[in-house]
């Protein structure tokens, strides 16, 4: 089977949320490269909208998990996102208590984010090494 | 838990392309179930069943009788 509808509305969402995200990054760096000290409406939108689009990778997914019709591919986007927020969890917390008593530096905390898509490529690796290898 | 699907797909000699677009899953569905890595659903194990016109017991082995 090719892939399902809700695969292919996903991969579109996540592939439309990473461009617009790129494009909206770049229009705040140069706004506040420009605005210094800007604290106006204009500058709280330029600050938000590149963290919005990132939440629409976590709706996106969040769309997927429920129009996905095979129970098995959902399942293993369910174990995905698991180990994604484990592994994201798990390093923030640890970091949170070195950064506390003074033995790591300050790490913004969308950092976060970043780390979860990396606990998804995780996620997907445990996958295939556990449910989804060929027989 | 042990199923005959491989058995019943090679009887017909369905691939599991072809089972999986039958069932409305994918191929990786069929494989995970084949290799007894995933336990389909009720739902998805009577329409397993009800496609091989067998009785669920005639496809899945209960795992409280497996030897």
């Amino acid at each position: 089977m090719s892939k399902s509808m809700a695969r292919r509305r996903y991969n579109m969402a996540v592939l439309g949320c990473s461009a617009g995200y790129a494009f909206a990054l770049f229009g705040a760096v140069t706004y506040f490269n420009n605005h210094p000290d800007a604290r106006s409406v204009t500058a709280y939108a330029a600050a938000i909208i590149p963290a919005l689009l990132v939440t629409g990778i976590f709706v996106a997914i969040g769309r997927y998990l429920v129009e996905e019709r095979d129970e098995f591919l959902r399942l293993l986007m369910v174990r995905q996102t698991l180990v994604a927020s484990g592994f994201a969890l798990t390093v923030a917390t640890v970091w949170g208590f070195l950064e506390s008593f003074g033995l790591a530096p300050h790490v913004e905390a969308y950092w976060v984010a970043v780390i979860w898509f990396g606990g998804l490529g995780l996620g997907d690796c445990v996958n295939k090494l556990t449910l989804s290898r060929n027989a | 838990m042990k199923n005959r699907l491989r058995e019943l797909r090679a009887e017909r000699g369905w691939s599991q392309q072809h089972l999986g677009e039958l069932l409305e899953v994918s191929r990786q569905s069929i494989n995970a179930i084949e290799a007894g890595r995933y336990d389909p659903s009720l739902p998805l194990a009577f329409k397993i069943a009800e496609l091989f016109d067998l009785a669920i017991e005639a496809v899945f082995t209960s795992p409280s009788r497996q030897a």
